[in-house]
């Protein structure tokens, strides 16, 4: 069954956005993950124009974290002073990130722009998971239960100043990081799409050394609040966010989240992130490999925007 | 969408003399459609747009040889298109060309009684700027090479019949009378909305006689163009829209599938 996508101004199979969505929704139940890493490529494969598959795929982001983030808010398991020191940043790179935005679409260079992100951060992201996971399973099949590293140990950043106490999350730790990180993950999210936690999750283990309990929550939490101001900045500058897809993904995916989860408790940590690592990298590999084979048609339209 | 298929009611008045025909052999064409306007709805998926027309004062020893075509057009509305060509850097494929061509119909479809070489021949195509191929596509920057000009623009007509909005119907144009035929355009999925022309062209023995045009406007139907107008008319009200629906969403999601 076709539907019409009011924004895109296209039509598309309902069946195949709402299987996406689900797949997606399962993918991201059973990780933990937002989702929006792969949803945005998908669509993009599907032929929605990057624009609006970078939009509509932060609005996407923000059902799925919103019901995460509610799930820990009632575990308490969230730490809103670190989360609203990392929004602060995220706001001002998410801004930055929609202007960027704009202006690689009028210069035609938005799609190689989105692509080369993609690559780099899921390439990186996904080979160091898969080293640490594989290196993990290796170290229980020998017998040997997996070491987590001390979260007592500091590092450079725990030496910068204007450092803060973060109770929650029993930091006394400078802003700087803080507000970086979070400008960074609002500035992809902006260009990419995507919600940013599997950046996220790990800046906050491996550089801030925030306990594992709070990362989770406390990352939903920044991701629900950023993808919204995301979300506004397309709508209100580029009106590329639209609604009947991300409606329709929404569906699909909060079904399919549901079943992710239960398949995910099957499951060890150590394999989960193996899984997750291979998916992260497949997707790199198709977006780099798009890049580098020579391109059916060399040529491409779009209409003349006012800007520039 | 098959109820897009247009019916159209056409006006025969030539009730002239027969002998009066004869004597001048002003044959002329006419077209009709029911409507004026196209609604998308949200199932849209592409249609075929069929439109009514009629010959006037047509003569039947002509018409009986099958000497007379009629070419029908659907021009879309025109807007700047930037035409992008990627080229190699670093071993990747990137945008590194670009032309901007100031006024392209955005969609354009034919549907004609035979083969078009067969119904004229070029120069007169190119006269009447008729086909996909003899539309003037005005480059912004003149001072570009013409073989780039050319390279461009051949790239956009191919693109454009690649995804189908540039589309011919070769005899999509059938006469079910000795005065009354009926021509059948694709519409494609994407087709753009706005006023659309519909021209259509009568030949007799390859030579142009006359030319009639009616104004088709496609439009999103009511709920889509009311969505389309909330997010253009104001984005950040539709951003907050947006941002609420996916939080309901999210919230009913738990609710529906609670788990903790």
């Amino acid at each position: 069954m076709g539907i019409y996508l009011p924004i895109a101004e296209m039509s598309v199979n309902v069946f195949v956005l709402l299987a996406m969505g689900a797949a997606v929704g399962f993918l991201s139940g059973m990780f933990g993950v937002g989702g929006g890493f792969l949803i945005t490529p998908l669509l993009i494969f599907y032929n929605i124009p990057p624009a609006i598959a970078v939009a509509t795929g932060a609005n996407q982001v923000i059902a799925s974290s919103f019901s995460g983030a509610l799930a820990h808010l009632k575990r308490g398991t969230l730490d809103f002073k670190l989360g609203t020191v990392l929004l602060i940043g995220g706001i001002a790179g998410s801004a930055a990130g929609g202007f960027v935005f704009a202006l690689l679409r009028a210069l035609g260079q938005l799609d190689l722009f989105i692509s080369l992100l993609y690559v780099v951060f899921l390439g990186t992201v996904g080979g160091l998971m898969l080293i640490e996971s594989v290196n993990a399973l290796r170290l229980t099949k020998g017998g040997v239960p997996p070491a987590l590293k001390k979260s007592g140990q500091h590092n450079w950043i725990h030496r910068l100043p204007f450092k803060m106490r973060f109770r929650t999350s029993k930091l006394f730790v400078s802003v700087i990081p803080v507000l970086g990180i979070g400008a960074g993950i609002g500035f992809l999210s902006a260009i990419m799409g995507v919600g940013g936690g599997f950046i996220m999750v790990p800046a906050l283990i491996y550089l801030l050394k925030v306990p594992t309990n709070v990362v989770v929550g406390t990352s939903l939490f920044q991701i629900v609040v950023v993808s919204a101001f995301t979300t506004l900045v397309h709508s209100s500058t580029n009106q590329t966010v639209d609604i009947i897809l991300a409606l329709v993904l929404m569906v699909g995916g909060v079904a399919g989240a549901q079943y992710g989860a239960k398949a995910g408790q099957k499951l060890r940590g150590e394999q989960l992130r193996a899984l997750l690592a291979l998916l992260v990298l497949a997707v790199a590999l198709r977006l780099g490999f798009d890049l580098f084979v020579k391109p059916q048609n060399l040529y491409s339209l779009t209409v003349a925007s006012g800007l520039l | 969408m098959r109820a897009a298929a247009l019916l159209a009611a056409l006006v025969l008045t030539a009730a002239l003399p027969a002998h009066a025909q004869e004597a001048a052999h002003p044959e002329s064409i006419q077209i009709g459609l029911s409507t004026d306007r196209v609604a998308i709805t949200a199932d849209f998926a592409g249609a075929d747009l069929t439109i009514f027309g009629a010959l006037e004062n047509a003569d039947p020893l002509i018409n009986r040889q099958g000497r007379y075509d009629v070419y029908v057009v659907l021009e879309g509305p025109a807007r700047p298109v930037v035409v992008r060509r990627k080229s190699r850097v670093l071993g990747m494929w990137i945008n590194t060309q670009s032309e901007t061509f100031v006024n392209v119909p955005v969609s354009y479809s034919v549907a004609t009684t035979r083969q078009p070489q067969d119904i004229t021949d070029p120069n007169n195509y190119r006269q009447l700027s008729l086909g996909a191929n003899n539309i003037y596509m005005e480059p912004e920057d003149k001072r570009d090479s013409p073989l780039t000009i050319q390279e461009f623009t051949d790239a956009l007509r191919d693109r454009k019949q690649a995804t189908g909005l540039y589309s011919d119907n070769i005899g999509g144009v059938q006469f079910l009378s000795q005065s009354l035929f009926r021509a059948t355009l694709h519409l494609a999925p994407n087709v753009p909305v706005g006023t659309h022309k519909a021209r259509a062209f009568l030949f007799r023995n390859g030579i142009f006689i006359k030319e009639t045009s009616a104004q088709l406007a496609i439009v999103k139907s009511g709920f889509e163009q009311t969505i389309y107008r909330f997010a253009t008319d104001h984005g950040f009200g539709y951003g907050l829209f947006a941002i609420g629906l996916a939080m309901l969403t999210g919230w009913l999601g738990r609710i529906v599938f609670r788990r903790d």
